[in-house]
This record gives structure tokens, sequence and C-alpha cells, in this order.
């Protein structure tokens, strides 16, 4: 079994707990042991950064270094800020002179960035994928609007994934489940992030477009792979709600939870009831429509 | 006895500031063969150079050595003002004390320090120069020209005007290139083939110039003054001699769905096809990769129809070698195409077109004859949104250059649309204005205040299409960076000039260098802006950098100025810094020849009075020889050496250095 660092991150443990089930249930599929950091701490996110830039990159350096101590040379950081901000420290760690020696002072802790920070897409490709093809139980006959939100392909210098203005990575994996990947407008445009708390009406804006646009593209449902973008797009509803013409009810759903169900996981393992928009009418209808593999 | 004088140049500030020249001058006067020493403000000015002849004179200096600047910058100012005093100019060396020692160093005793090792180094080389001198190579006064766009048409018209023949290739069916393609130009908005065709007519019946269409340059071998070119000519399947130009082959051709390269894709054409009605030559080709004869070996439609006789299936290329003295490399640009930016939907959506695909709409001669219909439905566009930079300046995006057209052209498709649809809306999303030239910022100004065109400084994000509508997505960073959305019926994007896809491949078949964007690169930015760095061979328009058309033409007549400035000679005079061989020693074994980047090493046979053959040795071809020095290297009998930079003068260098301890005065 390979073992690799895990971060959850502080959503993972909360309002996330569905996408770290699902995580868990296809890397136990995968045979991949997911080792949680010891002691690790807040990744700083959004807060960091806005108000001191080297608390911004020790905040995250600490986490890499207790990775390195681990003995892991790959974390798996399943949130997209969290990962944003792990690999933007060690970009800084190792390209910067002045952090280079004002973090490990800082941190008390040695750091030479040998520790990778992946996305869960990275994770995905690594180790799932080459599996899955034998293994698929069910096959997902849905129409699917990738989303990725800005943090996964931006910025230019972190991010892995190619065509960054126009992904297909998330496509790829939904089509390998027998879904529908449709073309849409605004799978990388930004879902509001850190302002759910303080600007609410802001996320119900820039979210109604999104949605609506799926929507009206004919999408059962929205596939993510950031526990920030799947809270303001869910949570959200009603706030968004307020910006459209009709209630959209498009289910928002983890491409772990979806690869979990091509795979034959029951939906309450991978957290399906745990969404604030029910995703019950969506599973109904892939239910009907699923034909055994 | 060696008696050498030593000059040691301020360069105004640029050595002073960190070397102390006066004191290099002084360390120089004790070195063992130094008879004269002096430091002087400007060694390259008239006193300075006087200072140089004086003392050559005065002491019976047998060499010089000039410290100051690199010797790419002034050496052949001071060889020349050594030859003026009466010796032979290359007993005269420089010692690069500006761009290897000023220029990277502070200033601390040790950079003076080094100032002094670097001047006694060359010290000691230059007692073991030889006097050497230069070489005289014929010059064939015919010129090559590679492409038949605008540039490269005023570039064979200038020089066949001034009564030097010229041979162009042109690799597509018709001469003309970009510029044919234009509806009108800026800043006067005079229709681009009225202008043009008469010139490419000219070019077609100008007794001095002989004309290849639908040929490549195969390779280039030779030097500056001859070179030797081969020319693929490409089979056209058709006899141009026999050929009336009567078009009934392409009427009835059943292949008529092929995208129209000339139109931008916009149109279509046949298998055998003539590029545009006013083409030059106007005659077709057949396009063997789409003509169902090559394809299936059925049909012979064209063959069957012709009255002229003149369809040759059975044509091959053919390969012409031609000798000519000069090549202009004229090749143009392209434009970025589809999937470069998948934000803007180009190549997905129809509607999203680039500049070409709108000049082509615009154009009297195009698919709509002029009339702005979409390419999607045919409609006629109500708003129409215009995108700058669209990829250009976005290092992101890995141009980090400014397209320099894209302002200009921009600006004129917003006009034209406006002239054609007076009612309708036309935004221009730009990031700056760069329309810098004559009569460029008031036609900019004229778009904006009297068309009434809507211009919003920022950036567009994202195009997507909705309801029939194409929804534009940016930012107004003038409106308080307020984002804006606009509903287009067209999308013009002003996608980034770039290099053509095989410009690498022609230069690396020219010997020229190219930069990292695969333009051509210029022998010197600001002097030297139409030669390259290959003597002999020099560029005009957009292949070295992008270009409009008054730019573009005016290099080509300065290149056509260099090239009848180099015709104007009979003989042209070369450096005599090449490799020679000895004779007495060259085993024959030909290592050399094998590792000649020049293709310089040729066979030499030695032999009796009684003609038996002694023995093989290499011989240099002292026209090709650029004295590179790979075959001193490899020789592994020492029997190669190169005039100027002498094993013996190199080694006198090295131990020179070696030996620095005796000398340190610092």
């Amino acid at each position: 079994m390979t073992k690799i660092g895990y971060f959850p991150g502080c959503s993972l443990n909360g309002t996330a707990k569905e996408y770290d089930l699902s995580l868990q249930a296809i890397a136990r599929f995968a045979d991949v042991e997911l080792v949680e950091l010891a002691d690790w701490n807040c990744c700083g996110a959004t807060a960091a950064h806005s108000l001191n830039s080297t608390l911004a990159v020790a905040l995250p350096a600490r986490n890499l270094a207790i990775a390195e101590s681990m003995g892991f040379d790959e974390i798996l950081v399943p949130c997209a800020a969290c990962y944003s901000r792990l690999a933007q420290s060690r970009h800084e760690i190792k390209s910067d002179e002045k952090y280079r020696t004002k973090i490990p002072q800082l941190i008390e802790m040695d750091i030479k960035g040998t520790a990778n920070p992946i996305t869960v897409l990275d994770f995905i490709n690594k180790y799932v994928l080459g599996k899955l093809k034998d293994n698929l139980s069910n096959k997902l006959n849905a129409k699917f609007a990738c989303y990725y939100g800005c943090l996964l392909t931006r910025p230019e210098h972190l991010s892995t994934i190619e065509r960054r203005e126009d992904p297909l990575v998330m496509e790829q994996i939904v089509q390998l489940v027998g879904g529908m990947a449709i073309d849409w407008a605004f799978k990388v445009e930004c879902c509001g992030a850190g302002l759910s708390v303080v600007r609410t009406d802001i996320i119900g804006k820039l979210c109604a477009k999104i949605l609506d646009d799926a929507n009206s593209r004919g999408a059962d449902a929205i596939v993510v792979a950031c526990p920030m973008c799947h809270s303001n797009l869910d949570m959200r509803r009603n706030e968004i709600n307020k910006n459209l013409a009709s209630a959209n009810t498009l289910p928002i759903i983890y491409i772990t939870q979806l690869l979990g169900l091509a795979l034959g996981i029951e939906p309450n393992k991978l957290g399906f009831d745990k969404h604030f928009v029910s995703t019950g009418k969506f599973l109904h209808k892939l239910q009907k429509q699923t034909m055994e593999v | 006895m060696a008696r050498i004088g030593v000059f040691v140049c301020h360069c105004g500030e640029n050595i002073s500031s960190t070397v102390d020249c006066a004191k290099v001058a002084e360390i120089a006067s004790n070195y063992p063969g130094v008879v004269y020493s002096i430091d002087y403000k400007y060694m390259c000015s008239d006193p300075g150079q006087n200072l140089i002849k004086e003392a050559i004179q005065k002491h019976k200096l047998t060499g010089v050595v000039v410290a100051a600047c690199s010797p790419r910058m002034h050496e052949p100012t001071f060889r020349k003002a050594t030859a003026e005093a009466g010796i032979n100019p290359y007993l005269c060396e420089m010692a690069n004390l500006r761009e290897h020692c000023s220029w990277v160093h502070f200033r601390e005793d040790s950079t003076t320090e080094k100032a002094a090792e670097l001047v006694r180094v060359l010290v000691e080389k230059v007692k073991h120069n030889e006097e050497l001198y230069p070489i005289k190579v014929p010059i064939t006064k015919t010129a090559l020209v590679i492409g038949g766009g605008i540039g490269g048409i005023q570039a064979a018209l200038d020089i066949a005007n001034s009564g030097h023949k010229v041979i162009m290739v042109e690799k597509n069916p018709s001469i003309g290139g970009k510029m044919a393609q234009l509806s009108e130009t800026f800043p006067t908005l005079d229709c681009s083939q009225c202008i043009l065709t008469p010139r490419m007519v000219e070019v077609a019946q100008h007794p001095n110039i002989t004309l290849y269409t639908y040929a490549e340059v195969e390779s280039v071998d030779g030097f500056i003054g001859n070179f030797k070119v081969t020319i693929r000519q490409k089979a056209k399947s058709v006899d141009h001699k026999a050929c009336t130009g009567c078009g009934l082959c392409i009427e009835k051709c059943p292949i008529k769905k092929i995208p129209d390269e000339f139109n931008a894709g916009l149109g279509n054409r046949a298998a055998i096809y003539v590029p545009f009605p006013q083409a030059v030559p106007n005659k077709p080709v057949i396009d063997r990769n789409n003509c169902t004869y090559f394809l299936k070996g059925k049909c012979g439609l064209c063959n069957k129809v012709c009255p002229a006789d003149a369809i040759h299936y059975e044509q091959e290329d053919e390969f012409i070698k031609v000798d000519v003295g000069a090549i202009v490399a004229a090749t143009g640009f392209d434009i970025k195409h589809s999937d470069f930016l998948p934000e803007y939907g180009y190549g997905k959506y129809p509607d999203v077109i680039d500049g070409l695909q709108f000049e082509r709409l615009a154009s009297a001669s195009g698919p709509t004859l002029g009339v702005l219909k979409r390419p999607s439905d045919g409609k006629e566009p109500e708003s129409v949104v215009f995108i700058a930079c669209a990829g250009s300046r976005d290092p992101a995006k890995g141009i980090p250059y400014c397209s320099k057209i894209c302002c200009m052209y921009t600006a004129k498709h917003a006009m034209l649309f406006k002239h054609k649809n007076h009612h309708g809306n036309a935004t221009v999303f730009y990031m700056d204005i760069r329309a810098g030239g004559k009569m460029y910022d008031e036609f900019v100004r004229r778009a904006i205040e009297e068309d009434d065109v809507n211009y919003i400084r920022g950036r567009v994000s994202r195009i997507y299409e909705k309801n029939g509508k194409l929804i534009v997505c940016g930012v107004d960073t003038l409106l308080n960076s307020r984002s804006v959305e606009i509903e287009a019926d067209l999308v013009v994007l002003a996608t980034a000039a770039v290099a053509n896809s095989d410009s690498e491949e022609l230069a690396q078949k020219l010997h020229i260098s190219y930069d990292q964007y695969h333009f051509f690169s210029e022998a010197h930015p600001k002097l030297r802006p139409v030669e390259t760095n290959t003597a002999g061979i020099m560029l005009a328009g957009a292949c070295q950098a992008p270009k409009d058309i008054p730019d573009t033409v005016s290099q080509a007549s300065g290149t056509a100025a260099k090239v009848v400035a180099l015709f104007s000679q009979d003989e042209l005079t070369r450096e005599p810094l090449i490799a020679y061989v000895n004779n007495n020693t060259c085993v024959g074994c030909f290592l050399c020849q094998s590792v000649c980047p020049y293709l310089a090493i040729e066979k030499e046979e030695i032999r009796r009075r009684d003609g038996t053959l002694v023995k093989t040795v290499a011989k240099i071809n002292p026209g090709l020889c650029q004295g590179c020095g790979t075959c001193v290297a490899l020789c592994r009998s020492k029997s190669i050496d190169i005039h100027g930079y002498t094993n013996r003068q190199i080694y006198a260098e090295v131990s020179a250095l070696f030996n620095r301890r005796e000398y340190a005065g610092v």
C-alpha cells in the first residue's frame, strides 16, 4: 500500500465532511493510505496573505516541514485554497533567498521544500484512473458541468493543469465514468471564495451566473474539486436564488463522490446526505438511468 | 625585438569609473617589449586615433594594443588607423577593458589589476602577430529574394531597377502575401489590392526578375557574393507556358469544398485553383492533397476540359540550382490561430474571428463581396466587439512582445464596420493604444471621435454564447475598474503576430540567427537593422519582427540599398582570419573535413613533377572558411592553424596569465 501525506485543512473536518468521506473511500479503492500530517495547522488562506506576507508563507511552510519530517514527498491537499497556499509557500521558499533563511527560524523547523503538494485531480490522475477501468460498476449516465473555480488553475506558475482557461481534466474523468461533460462558459469563473461570510450578496451574484449557465445548458449536476466552491454553490443557495428568476436546484457534487458512485459505493458512505441542496432527485435519476456495466 | 605600444582608453567614464586607466598605462609601460604606453579619454575619436598613428611612426612600433571596448565595436577603427600609420593592420590587437572588466566589476584595486592583466595578455599575443592581407573573392551580381509579399516585392523591384538580376521564390501559387488579403490600409483607407497589384504585375514583367511561385528554398551553400542555392519548384501539375488561364478547369473541378487559405478559411476553393482573381501568375495549380485524381487515381476532368492541353499530372518537383551573391529573407509572418485563446472561444464559436478573417469579410474581393456578414448565419452584425492584444503582451501566453500592427488595424476595422453600418455598435477593448507613426494617432482619434467607436481600456476575461449572442465579459479600468458585459453579434480578435511555422527551418538553412520567438535576428538592433549576422543575407519585413506596410516597405528599400552597395564592387574583401594547412605535416585523415560546419575543407592532391601522387592533404577554401577553429582543435597532427589566432599566439596569452606574479605591480 502506498502512503502519502494528507492535509485535510479545516473544511474537510467540517463543512466538507462528504469530500473527506468520498476521498477516503476512493483512496481505499486505489490502495493508497492517506496519512494525516501530525499536528497540522491552518494554511492561512485568504486572511494571512491579505495581512502579512511572511505569515502567509510561514503558516503553510510549517505543514510542509511536518510532511518532510514524516518522510513524505507528496502531500494530498484536497482543498484548492489550501493547495494554492501550500504550493505558493513552497514556491517562495525555493525561489526566494529571504524566505529560505527566515522561515525555518520562524517555524523552528528545517524545511527544504522536498514535499510536493498535489491537488485532488493530480491524485486521481496518478493513483485512481489506472485502476478505474476494470472496476467500474456503474455507468453515470447524466450531464455534468465540471467547475474548477479559480485556485485549481491559478496563478499560472502554480497550476499543474493544461489549458488553464479551458481545462479538460475533470471532463476526461467524467467521460471515463460514462457521464457527459457539457461545454459551458463558467468553468473557471470565481465563486466569490472567502467573501462567503462577509459579503454573501456578492457570492449570490457570482454563483447565480455559474448555476444559471450550467442549468440552461442542461446539466444534471455540477462537479467540483474544492470545498470552498462547494460551500458557496451549495450552502448559499438561498442567497443565490434571490438573483435568479426561478429557484435553481442543481446539486453540487465532488469529483470524488462521482468516482465513488461509479465504483458502486453506497451514496450514504460518500456523504450524499450531507448536502444543503438535495442530491436525492439526481441520485434517483441516475439510478433509473444507470445501466449495470 | 618587439616594440609594442599600449593605448588605454577611458571610454568617457565607461572604463575609467571603475578602472584606474592611468595606472594601467603606467603598469603596462613596464611590460617587456612595451616601448610606449599612454591613456586617453576617447581613443576612438580623431585625436585619439592620431595619438596611435603618431606613436607608431615616432617609436617605430611593431605592434599595437588598444585597451578599450569590445573588438566587435572598434577593432576595424583601430586597425584602419594602424594601417594609415604605415604598418600592417593585423599587428593591432584590442584588450577589452569595458565588457570584460569595467562593466562587470566594482571600482576596486583588483579591477584595475585585472585590466592590467588583460593588457599584458594581449601584449604577449601581439608579439607573435603576423602581417596578414585581406582575401579577395568575386561577387555574383544576382540577388535571391525569398518571399513575394510586399517586402519581397519592394526589395526585388528596387534591386532590379538598379540593373541587377533578381530571383524571387514564393511558396504560394501567387505572390502578394498578406497585403493582398487586406481590405483597406491604414491610415489612409486606400484599397490594399489597388496599390499592391500593379507592383505584383511589375515583378512578373520585369526583365531583371525571374519569378518562381509555388517554390521553396531547398538548400543554401556558399558565402557572401557566392551563394549556391537549390530551389524546389513544387509540381504545379499545370504547364504554365501552355496554360492560357481560361479557368475552365477550375469551373469543372468536382472538389469545391476546400477551405480557402486566401479567404482565411471563410470561403471554399476547388482542388485546382488560382488563389485569387488578381493572382500573379494568374494560372492554376493542383492541390494534390485534395485532388481526387491524386488521391484515388480517377477523375481527370480538368485534363479533359483543358483546351490547351496544359494539365500534366505526371509533373514532378524540380530542383533548380542558382548562383547568387546576396539573399533577402522576406518571408513575412503569421497570426496565432485557434485554440490559442480557449477563454474567448476562438476556434469554437464561428462568430469569434481573427483580424485576417475580418479583412476578408470587409474586402470587396472577399467571400461576402465586402458586405459584412457573420460566418455563423450570414447575418449582418449590429454589435461588434474588437479585442486588441489577444495574446500579445501576455507572458502567460508565451508572447510578451507587442504585435505592433494591431492597434492600428483594430481602429481601422472598427471604422470600416461603422462606415458600413452607421447605427451599429463598435466596441474596442484595449490595454494601451500604440499609434506612433505619421497620421496614426489622428487615425485612432478619428475612429473614436468621428466614427463613434466605443473604446474601453481593459481586458476581456471571457466570451461565451448565450441565446445566440456572444457575451463579452471584460473590465473597464478607467471606470473605477467596473466589470462590463457586452452582447455582441461578432467578435474580432487581434491575435498575436507570430513568426511563420517554418521560419526556424529556413533560418537554419540560411545559417542566420533567430530569436526565441523564431523571428530572424538583425545584426544590430539600431545600427544594422536590415542585415543578419551572416554576411550577404539581409532581411525585409515582418520575418524580423511584426511590422506594418510602411515599415516593411522602408526596410525592404533599405535592404535593397545594401544589396546594391554590395553589387557595386567587383570583388569582395574578406578578413584573412581563416584556417590554413601545413602540407608537410598533414597526414590526410580528414577528420577536419567531417567537423567543418561551413563545408570549407577540400582535398588536395600533392604530386611529383612526373605526376605520381605523393599524398592527399586538406585544403581550406578561403571563401567559405569562417575561422571558427573547430578543425584546429580536432587536427591530430597539429597541421591546421588560424591566421590571427595561431596556437603560438594563444599559448603566449595563456602562459602570460600563468606567469602573472612576475609582473603583478598593483
